[in-house]
């Protein structure tokens, strides 16, 4: 087990510098760099290409890439282009701002995937299962930022029950203010999780009591609860891989979810610093989101290795 | 409307108050939702464009020279700001005196003095200095690009040569901010920390800095100008760039005052009891058009058909009245605007005529391409704004292909000349633009200063314009100086030199209870007349 680790973490060196040159270059092709936002439209050129030379843009590329990872290895993801601050203290602010959120969006969501799958899968082509399904369904359909806006006008415009946007507290959530402004965005959050993880959980439950043991088991006369234990660990694997990766989209923030919210988390932070060519900002988080991916797939390897002894193998 | 127990008892109390005849009676706390995608830098140079000027600016932080924003009904003009008078050397007009304002106080109690003037410009202008602040001076040097040398006469006096003779240069000095030397010290010479506990001159000063959530600013109660110390307590800035959520906050109460509703919401925030305030201010919404030889805009005649085949009237009403016809650089009703002899309403036939004239036709029609954004500072709703033209246009026989990019790719266009690879073969760039002071007019119209070189992008070259140009950049008296920029407007209105749309009515949306604002004709606003009901 421990040897199946280390493997996997040794992985994820080379797809974690693979990400980082990936960025790097494409980064390099959108047109234009963080000195040309952030100057004013009327600045002349000279100055643009002279602040360009103070700000190491001239050089050869590999040269810049280069100097990003010598940083980073001396553990320095750099400074924002933009505002001068370090990018490791807004990076872990923003990620600790999704955080909060994705935790309570992961667990509303799988709660009730797995919750729905499993009931659907019990009562397969009855009218509970279509039920089901089509809330499943919407949940994986319905655009995020539509649905977002359709609750603040409901909730906040509407009722006046809750803050249309906004973080309403500093680091973790201490008011009832604080709880409540977390409210909308969770549940717009939760929605997709909740309705991959329940059509993941139907399809396994379904492919599991397909097989020859459950038959097995229910003719020996075992109690229809155990028997179900034994159906849940066998679909456990394909859904413990399924929501390891909707962690992972939780984890980089919803772009969308964070705008419309006006979430200061880490999918904000991204689109914010793409459209400002930010370059030590973009890299940065980037780079930390692709090893957070990179640790849930080992943990999810890891547990799938625990749950079912073959995968060990 | 429903009964608030909270709101009876916030009203005993504030009775009560009033009763007492406390001074509190006044203040409150104005919360604004702001467009900028992120908290302006709070170190004296905000980023994020006039709009960090505008909150995190001139709120906060003071020129030398400053704007005067008390008088609503006129283009706002300058005034003395930590300067009280300046003048320039008869003998060489390059140099430039000004006389700075004594008993002024940072708000870190310390005293503002020429030490102060001088460390601040090597904040900006001396990559050599120790307080060289990169970022900010980029910004401020992309305004003032004129900067030769400066040095302390005496403790209140102050001299600064510039790089050559510019009648303009208060209107160019006027963005540069003043900072706190002793707050960058106590902040151990850092300006990330800095910009945690800042401290300027300003009417308010800056209490709280949350990155990328909010800017808390309190009164100032020692400012120097008794007139404008703020009647408010407090002001909270939250950016949020999406209009939508501005909307939602401020219909759900969470804000006192949105910037640029989204127009179509307008009707509706009206009749649900929220003011909607619109005023004009020195901005253009044009497209730049390529007038080089072999771009299909090279024909005068063909630019003054463009500008008469578009309906503007009906563009204002599909942006619910947020923006005038533009028919010229300035607005119509501008002191500077003078009498061009073209007045651009919608007239289809004469378009057509001139378009026949210029060789035009419905067997060969005029064909051109346009590059825009889908957004950006200034940039209104482009995408729609541009479909109406393009439809205009199609009617009296000009073909427009639409490129639509984003804002940060329009920029980079912007900055390079027709004809280049980023410009994407774009025959005009349409990008809105201040038209805040006389400077700009040589920025975007001297044949001196064409792209790549600076902002004329369209490669207007006309002896005549660059000779009133001449002549306004060495007249130092300001009335004078006027009637060469009025001239400008007049020559290049004639000749077409833009396709003049539209002037922005930057609308802002408020709740009842803000009162006293007075939006005044400018990118800057002040909020010291603001109190909250």
């Amino acid at each position: 087990m421990l040897s199946f680790t280390i493997r996997r973490l040794l992985q994820a060196i080379p797809i974690l510098l693979g990400v980082s040159i990936l960025v790097f270059l494409m980064v390099q092709m959108i047109p234009g760099n963080a000195l040309d936002l952030m100057l004013p439209s009327d600045a002349p050129k000279d100055l643009i290409e002279k602040m360009k030379a103070e700000y190491g843009f001239d050089k050869p590329l590999w040269q810049q890439y280069l100097r990003w990872l010598w940083m980073l290895l001396h553990g320095d993801l750099g400074v924002s282009i933009f505002d001068s601050t370090p990018v490791a203290a807004t990076l872990f602010d923003a990620l600790g701002n999704t955080f909060v959120l994705a935790i309570p969006a992961a667990v509303l969501g799988f709660g009730l995937g797995i919750f729905f799958g499993v009931t659907a899968a019990l009562n397969n082509g009855k009218a509970a299962d279509k039920a089901l399904s089509m809330v499943s369904i919407t949940g994986v359909s319905l655009p995020h930022y539509w649905f977002a806006i359709v609750l603040v006008v409901i909730f906040s415009v509407e009722l006046n029950w809750l803050p249309a946007q906004g973080m309403q507290f500093d680091t973790l959530p201490s008011t009832v203010e604080g709880l409540k402004s977390m409210v909308l965005p969770v549940i717009t959050l939760s929605l997709i999780p909740m309705g991959v993880v329940s059509r993941v959980v139907r399809a396994a439950v379904l492919e599991v009591m397909s097989q020859e043991f459950v038959n097995t088991l229910n003719a020996k006369g075992l109690w229809s609860r155990s028997v179900l234990g034994h159906i849940l660990k066998n679909a456990a694997p394909a859904t413990l891989a399924v929501m390891g990766l909707q962690f992972g989209y939780l984890l980089g923030g919803s772009i969308l979810v964070e705008t419309v919210f006006n979430w200061p988390g880490s999918g904000n932070l991204l689109n914010l610093a793409i459209f400002r060519r930010d370059i030590p900002v973009m890299q940065g988080t980037i780079l930390v989101l692709a090893a957070f991916f990179v640790l849930l797939n080992l943990v999810v390897d890891v547990a799938q290795a625990l749950i079912d002894p073959r995968i060990r193998r | 409307m429903k009964f608030s127990l909270k709101g009876a008892v916030a009203g005993l109390l504030l009775g009560t108050m009033l009763g007492s005849g406390g001074a509190w009676a006044d203040g409150g706390t104005l919360r604004i939702a702001m467009t900028a995608a992120d908290v302006p830098t709070t170190t004296g140079m905000p980023n994020n464009g006039f709009e960090g000027m505008r909150f995190l600016g001139y709120t906060v932080f003071e020129p030398l020279i400053d704007w005067d924003l008390s008088d609503p009904s006129k283009p706002a003009d300058l005034r003395p700001g930590l300067a009280e008078s300046w003048e320039v050397d008869p003998a060489d007009q390059t140099r430039w005196t000004f006389h700075l304002r004594k008993g002024v106080k940072f708000h870190d109690g310390s005293d503002f003095n020429a030490d102060a003037v001088i460390w601040n410009l090597d904040r900006f202008f001396d990559d050599k200095s120790p307080q060289f602040d990169a970022n900010g001076s980029a910004i401020t040097r992309g305004r003032n690009p004129l900067m030769k040398s400066w040095k302390k006469i005496d403790d209140y006096t102050v001299e600064i040569d510039t790089k050559y003779p510019a009648s303009y240069f208060p209107y160019i000095i006027c963005y540069t901010l003043i900072a706190s030397p002793a707050a960058f010290a106590a902040a151990g010479n850092d300006w990330a920390k800095f910009a945690q506990a800042p401290a300027g001159t300003g009417p308010f000063r800056i209490t709280k800095v949350t990155p990328r959530v909010s800017v808390e600013l309190a009164r100032n109660d020692a400012y120097w100008n008794p007139a404008r110390v703020p009647k408010l307590d407090k002001v909270v800035l939250l950016p949020m760039p999406e209009a939508t959520t501005r909307l939602a906050a401020l219909r759900s109460g969470q804000v006192d005052w949105i910037e640029v509703p989204p127009p179509d919401a307008i009707p509706s925030l009206k009749s649900a009891g929220f003011n909607v305030v619109t005023g004009v201010y020195p901005h253009d919404w044009p497209w730049e058009w390529d007038v080089s030889e072999g771009s299909p805009f090279h024909d005068v005649r063909v630019r003054q058909a463009a500008n008469y085949a578009i309906d503007r009237d009906g563009l204002v009403q599909m942006l619910n009245g947020t923006a005038i016809p533009a028919k010229g650089w300035y607005t119509p009703d501008h002191p500077l605007f003078g009498h061009p002899k073209n007045d651009y309403t919608y007239d289809p036939d004469k378009a057509r005529a001139l378009l026949k004239e210029a060789g035009y036709g419905p067997d060969h029609p005029l064909k051109a391409k346009i590059l825009t954004s889908t957004s950006g500072s200034g940039q209104m709703q482009p995408v729609q704004m541009n479909e109406f033209i393009q439809q205009n246009l199609a009617e009296v026989g000009i073909d427009i292909d639409l490129e639509t990019t984003e804002w940060g790719t329009l920029l980079v266009a912007l900055r390079n000349a027709p004809g280049s690879a980023p410009t994407m073969g774009a025959n005009a760039i349409n990008v809105s633009f201040a038209t805040s002071d006389p400077s700009w007019l040589a920025k975007f119209f001297h044949s001196k200063n064409k792209a790549p070189v600076s902002s004329n992008w369209g490669q207007y070259s006309n002896p005549e314009v660059d000779a009133v140009l001449d002549k306004m950049e060495l007249e130092f008296d300001p009335a004078r100086r006027d009637a060469y920029a009025r001239q400008v407007n007049e020559l290049i209105t004639d000749d077409a030199a833009w396709l003049y749309v539209v002037h922005d009515m930057n609308p802002r949306a408020m709740t009842k209870k803000v009162k006293g604002f007075r939006p005044a004709q400018s990118w800057f606003q002040d909020l010291t007349s603001v109190s909250m009901e």
